[in-house]
């Protein structure tokens, strides 16, 4: 379903140019989960940028199905972003001035497979359903996060990217966060690539790449 | 997607208010600022013009009885068959409603009747069937009367045949006076054997007062134009937090796949939209305004014409369109700068910050540059500007030049105060007043450019007032003038008034032509009235001796100005070589004129006999004067003009100007006022996490709150501090330059203190009061949220 | 004929509204010309109030002591906004005077305005006198005196009438459409001219011959016609011409003509008698120089301007100058042309 094909990406610093990634290549077929580690720097944030048509690598292909994301103009990475792909950001981005409900329908109102169903049953799932009608700031840390990851799954995507998506809470309830993401991915057959510092989160992924210095080790 | 963006979009505005109010509210004050000013001035002008149509009477000789009584028939019947072209007008009052009644076959063109006639039935008008032209105002005034509503009528007047006048005033046959056409056939008979009781009165010298009036148009013109530069940073403001504000949300809805070009679109329409509603609102409250000020106008008006000038506004469409225009165009102007920065905005939030700081360091040095570019083009165009264009080029750039640098200024001013600084507060305070400059930046531009405008119209208007008064001390000395109507009449009244009076003062001059300029050339008798009174702009010594004694001429400053000329110079005066010892000042005369002494002009123009006196007596002495006058001469008290009276009025006049632009000065301190309450309200939220470090180490929220509200008083005393030279030099500009190239004639300019004190502590106040609210809700701050700067912040 | 005088209903503001084809229009309560008229002199030469349109119509060919060209205009017009005389300023007769001199350079113009029942314009039949301020034209149509100034000019002429009046069309009666729009209609062509132009150039004696014509109607004009070229010719062997063309709004026309033999004897002639080609414009497209024919009585002759700028700047502005007639015939004369402007 997914193939990168020798990624490079440089960045212009102030010391000069960066490397950030240098001939990256993987795979991902539908159902399979894939963690991406390594260390701060290593480029894996990138790389899923990349993947998500968030950024534009300088040479290289991104394939989904037969798609080139790599190759496509911004309207085309954007109509792949709210079709085909679900990004669970670190930062959760919600959008403050909706409620819950609607923050969680938002992307498949977007792609315009909104299935009011689907979307109580993930809200139900991660434990949302009392707090619909809040708006973003009223709630908790993980909540939030759960509120992301629902919007990102409502419009049942092919390919979940998801960069640490329980960076910012704590242990357990990124435990169990976790298993939601695992528990629906399995339902929907999506693909997950995940980026994580965590060796405990990798662990629970199919397969796992390692970055180091802009390659795969 | 297009509905769900434009509702993630919108939904912004119903979870913060306070940003829509703040949006909507400047964009409407912006534009009521603008409409409201445009309202009064067109409502002005509009006023003027239909009167000095209607009543373009005034402009024409008028032949009238000698003792005040009506004219008959018979007398207009042989004077036309005489070879007079003269037309009948009869003047009357109907329910407050001037009436005027003309004969539209003999009436000279420009009286207008024809023009009102068009289109109308003439039969009905001529035909006595009672038809009457007026406005809206008058129709519903004269409900019994068939009048014909006509756009071009002046307020609070009908025109109408003067069969009908007559009927309708109860006065058959009578003639109230017979307007001289300008063109007389070559051939008539002595009006003195057609009609020996009419005598001939010269049309009105309109051409003062229509100068007065464009002065103070100008003046209302260029307050307008401030107020829209005052507008534009609002609008421009208010759109550029706006986008700021969305500018995390516009990257989600990005990330999440909302293409850039849709996301574009719908935020200019949002923005279109809200400027739509925001524009109407703004009319609407600008018609508020100038409906206010408008009685003000009107009295200042009717004061300069005695003529009726409407004192009720109409809502012209032109004002919607024009409203509408500034606020869309304004929107646009604003949002197009916005919506490029966002379209450039990178999807990726990584390292902004940093990138951020670059831009707005960029974008302040290309600001200082700007600024400095304008400010030497102004200096440049101080030396060379000539012509309205370059005098408005010249204030265009001495204000947005300022207005770029008062950043910058306010930097520099802080940074230098900063060094000073012992305490670790103190040192907070001000590195922490330099940080918030950026975001206020605009708001103190815009109160920069209100005080600027402010001080500029207040000492323009101020200065134009002393000038004129002492101008009119100079010119009016005489306490009585009387106009004789023939030189039999002039001879008999010399030798009449002589020994009653301190001096009888003969008044006479010619058309001329001195330097090529048109000039008018008077004769003067030697008398301490002018000795004591005329003020000389430049002078020889001993000016007075030599001119009267016919060996130097005195010009007036237009002659001097558009002659090149100046004291020591010479010119040719009929033959004759004279040089200037003196320039004086002559507001509000368009054409050149000059002073010889009496004997030396009756040498040149031996064929002119004065017609005109003034008279120096005792003002107590005037009223019993003219009584005994017209009772023991054949002179009429029509004939005499109390100078007292002129005096008075010329001086309310400027009274109600100054009304005016008091009124307008409160106005737009007011909205700068706003723009500051919008700008700190805005910033507030965003200060939270600036605030918080002070606080965890030990400051208190009411000492925080109190320290935000000296901040805005500190930044708006400094801001004062520049906009008073700016001020001044914006008055400089509108007097020296702007008003010479419109009229000629440069007015001194007055200093008026206490006049800057009260403005600066009304622009503080302004500050502090915009201040307080923010600073209320910053002192108020749940703990809890400043916690959670340091437990939610990455 | 003159036609030229329906400008009197195109006073200022009506002609806005309506045009020379407002002449055309019929107004009710007026009378209306019929066949067969009996004239009645000296009333007829004054004012038939209860038609709605009238005038006094004087123009003279006349030459200074050095031979130079004039022509001479004096016309009042009356307008009546009802059919009635009327006392006062409510009086619903409306006067306008125009009064002009062309000399081969220059031509001047001047026009009044006045409203009757006031005494300010007028006409009286017995003694005749016609007014507007203080021009006059009065005597007893063997001898008139005339004057009119202008910012100007002025004049003072007196005539002395050398043959009888001459009547158009039937016995009077002329006929100016084809549906039938007709108006009362006769001239005295045969004054001898003697007085002097006030000119800026200074008082000039002129001698020469004037026509004055007399109309009065209610409805001129048929509904489509929009203006008119009108002449009235004299020639050297003693015989005269008038000659009109309506312009119709179809692009035809309607002629009529009356010649006058040099024995005064007079001929009415039908539509289409009478032919008048235009042969060339003046600056402002005024057609100035004109072939003119009447095979009945071998007429054929160019009839050209002495000044081709006789523009009338008046309320209803329109052409109006001396001629020279050549060919067949030589001549002296006068031409009108209106719906130029």
């Amino acid at each position: 379903m997914l193939t990168v094909e020798n990624i490079h990406k440089t960045y212009a610093t102030a010391d000069g140019p960066f490397a950030v990634l240098r001939g990256i290549s993987l795979g991902l077929s539908a159902g399979e989960t894939l963690a991406l580690t390594g260390e701060s720097g290593s480029g894996k944030s990138t790389l899923l940028h990349i993947i998500g048509g968030l950024d534009t690598a300088d040479q290289g292909r991104v394939l989904l199905d037969d798609t080139d994301i790599a190759a496509l103009d911004d309207d085309g990475r954007a109509a792949i972003r709210r079709g085909s792909i679900g990004v669970v950001f670190q930062q959760f981005n919600l959008i403050p001035s909706l409620k819950i409900v609607d923050n969680i329908a938002f992307q498949a109102r977007l792609a315009g497979r909104y299935d009011p169903a689907w979307a109580a049953t993930l809200a139900e799932r991660m434990g949302l359903t009392s707090q619909l009608n809040k708006y973003p700031e009223q709630l908790s840390g993980g909540q939030q996060q759960r509120v992301a990851i629902a919007r990102t799954l409502a419009p049942k995507p092919r390919l979940v990217l998801a960069d640490e998506p329980t960076g910012n809470l704590d242990e357990e309830t990124a435990a169990i966060v976790m298993d939601l993401i695992l528990e629906l991915i399995r339902e929907t057959q999506a693909g997950l690539l995940m980026v994580t510092h965590s060796q405990a989160l990798a662990a629970r992924m199919q397969r796992r790449v390692h970055l180091r210095a802009g390659q795969i080790a | 997607m297009t509905r769900a963006t434009l509702h993630a979009l919108l939904s912004h505005w119903w979870r913060s208010p306070l940003q829509l109010f703040t949006l909507l509210a400047g964009l409407a004050l912006a534009t009521a600022l603008w409409s409201g000013v445009q309202a009064v001035n067109a409502e002005a002008r509009a006023s003027y013009r239909a009167a000095s149509t209607t009543l373009g009477e005034g402009s024409y000789d008028r032949l009238a009885r000698r003792d005040g009584q009506p004219i008959d028939l018979t007398t207009y019947v042989a004077l036309r068959r005489a070879g007079w072209l003269v037309s009948p007008v009869i003047t009357g009052r109907m329910n407050d409603v001037r009436i005027i009644g003309v004969e539209p076959l003999t009436a000279p063109g420009s009286m207008g009747v024809a023009e009102m006639a068009q289109g109308a039935d003439i039969a009905g008008f001529i035909a006595g069937q009672g038809q009457l032209f007026g406005s809206a105002d008058v129709a519903a005034r004269l409900p019994d009367f068939d009048v014909i509503i006509s756009e071009n009528a002046a307020p609070n007047t009908a025109v109408t045949d003067i069969a009908v006048a007559q009927r309708i005033l109860g006065r058959p046959d009578e003639i109230d006076s017979l307007v001289v056409a300008p063109v007389q056939p070559i051939r008539q008979d002595d009006l003195a054997q057609v009609a020996p009781d009419l005598i001939r009165q010269r049309a009105q010298q309109t051409t003062d007062t229509a100068q007065l009036t464009d002065s103070f148009h100008l003046n209302l013109t260029a307050f307008g134009l401030l107020s829209f530069a005052v507008g534009i940073f609002i609008v421009n403001g208010a759109i550029g937090l706006a986008f700021e504000q969305r500018r995390p949300v516009i990257r989600t809805l990005r990330a999440l796949g909302v293409p850039l070009r849709r996301l574009m679109l719908l935020m200019a329409a949002e923005l279109m939209i809200f400027a739509v509603i925001a524009g109407a609102l703004g009319v609407l409250l600008g018609y508020m305004i100038a409906a206010l000020l408008l009685p003000d106008v009107a009295a200042t008006l009717r004061g300069l014409y005695g003529a009726d000038v409407s004192g009720t506004l109409q809502l012209r469409p032109s004002w919607w369109a024009s409203g509408l225009a500034i606020a869309l165009g304004g929107t646009a102007v604003a949002a197009t700068g916005a919506l490029w920065k966002l379209a450039k905005m990178p999807l990726l939030a990584a390292a902004q910050k940093r990138a951020l700081a670059m831009a707005a360091g960029r974008r302040a040095a290309a600001q200082a540059m700007i600024a400095t570019l304008l400010l030497t083009v102004c200096v440049i165009l101080c030396v060379t500007a000539q012509g309205l264009i370059a005098g408005f080029a010249l204030l265009a750039c001495l204000l947005i030049g300022a207005a770029l640098a008062l950043p910058f200024i306010l930097d520099r001013a802080l940074a230098f105060a900063s060094r000073g600084a012992r305490s670790v507060v103190t040192q907070w305070f001000w590195a922490d007043t330099r940080q918030q400059l950026p975001g206020l930046s605009l708001a103190l531009m815009a109160l920069l450019l209100a005080m600027a405008a402010n001080v500029g119209v207040s000492t323009m208007v101020s200065s134009f007032r002393t000038t004129f008064t002492g101008f009119l001390e100079q010119r009016l000395t005489s306490e009585l003038y009387v106009d004789t109507a023939d030189p039999a009449q002039a001879t008999a009244f010399v030798a009449y008034a002589t020994p009653l009076v301190d001096a009888v003062l003969p008044i006479m001059f010619s058309q001329t032509t001195i330097a090529d300029q048109p000039t008018e050339i008077y004769g003067t008798r030697d008398h301490a009235t002018y000795r004591d009174n005329w003020q000389m702009l430049s002078a020889a010594p001993d000016l007075w001796d030599t001119t009267f004694a016919g060996e130097t001429i005195l010009l007036n400053e237009q002659l001097a100005r558009r002659g090149g000329l100046s004291v020591g110079d010479y010119v040719t005066v009929q033959g004759r070589e004279m040089a200037i010892a003196g320039i004086y000042g002559d507001y509000g005369n368009p054409i050149g004129q000059a002073i010889i002494a009496e004997a030396l002009f009756k040498e040149m123009y031996p064929e002119i006999t004065p017609d005109r006196f003034g008279l120096r007596i005792a003002p107590e002495r005037v009223p019993d004067f003219i009584a005994v006058l017209s009772a023991q001469t054949d002179i009429s008290a029509a004939q005499t003009i109390n100078q007292a009276g002129i005096k008075a009025l010329s001086l309310a006049i400027f009274e109600r100007t100054f009304t005016v632009t008091t009124a307008l000065n409160i106005l737009t301190l007011a909205v700068a006022g706003f723009a500051i309450l919008m700008s700190l309200l805005t910033l507030a939220a965003m200060r939270v996490p600036q605030l918080a470090p002070a606080w965890a180490m030990g400051m208190t929220r009411a000492q925080l709150g109190r320290l935000e509200l000296l901040r805005a008083v500190l930044l708006a005393m400094l801001t004062a501090v520049v906009a008073l030279p700016l001020g001044l030099a914006l008055a400089w500009a509108l007097l020296s330059v702007v008003n010479v190239a419109a009229f000629g004639w440069k007015l001194p300019m007055y200093l008026f203190p206490m006049d800057y004190a009260r403005l600066g502590v009304f622009a503080l106040l302004a500050a502090a009061l915009a201040a307080l609210w923010p600073a209320r809700r910053l002192a108020r701050t749940p703990p809890a949220d400043l916690l959670k700067v340091f437990s939610n912040e990455r | 004929m003159n036609v030229k005088a329906l400008i009197l209903c195109a006073l200022p503001f009506m002609a806005h509204a309506q045009g020379f084809a407002g002449l055309g229009t019929e107004v009710e309560g007026f009378s209306v010309p019929q066949p067969n008229p009996i004239f009645t002199f000296p009333t007829d030469h004054g004012p038939h109030n209860d038609y709605r349109i009238e005038w006094w119509y004087l123009t003279a060919n006349l030459a200074g002591a050095d031979g130079t060209d004039y022509g001479l205009q004096w016309t009042l017009f009356r307008s009546a906004l009802a059919p009635e005389e009327g006392a006062g300023w409510t009086a619903p007769q409306l006067w306008m005077g125009h009064a002009a001199v062309t000399t081969p350079d220059a031509h001047y113009v001047s026009e009044r305005l006045g409203r009757g029942g006031i005494g300010q314009a007028g006409v009286t039949a017995d003694p005749f006198v016609a007014w507007i301020d203080d021009w006059e034209l009065s005597g007893d149509w063997n001898t008139l005196a005339m004057s009119a100034s202008g910012a100007d000019f002025a004049y003072d002429m007196d005539l002395t009438a050398q043959g009888p009046l001459v009547f158009h069309g039937d016995a009077g009666f002329s006929v100016k459409s084809a549906e039938g729009q007709a108006s009362y209609y006769y001239s005295q062509p045969y004054f001898d001219v003697a007085g002097v132009l006030a000119l800026p150039t200074g008082d000039v004696p002129v001698t020469g011959s004037a026509w004055l014509d007399r109309e009065w109607s209610s409805q001129p004009l048929g509904e489509n016609q929009t203006g008119w070229d009108w002449f009235s010719l004299s020639f050297s062997d003693g015989a005269k011409l008038m000659g009109f063309r309506l312009q119709q709004t179809d692009g035809a026309h309607f002629t009529a003509a009356t010649w006058i033999a040099a024995d005064g004897a007079t001929t009415a002639m039908e539509d289409g008698a009478f032919i008048a080609v235009p042969l060339d414009e003046n600056a402002q497209g005024v057609p100035v120089r004109w072939q003119v024919t009447l095979p009945a009585h071998d007429v054929d002759v160019t009839v050209t301007a002495i000044n081709d700028n006789a523009w009338m700047t008046t309320s209803v502005p329109y052409w109006e100058g001396p001629v020279r007639v050549t060919g067949s015939h030589q001549g002296r004369g006068y031409l009108e042309m209106t719906g130029y402007e």
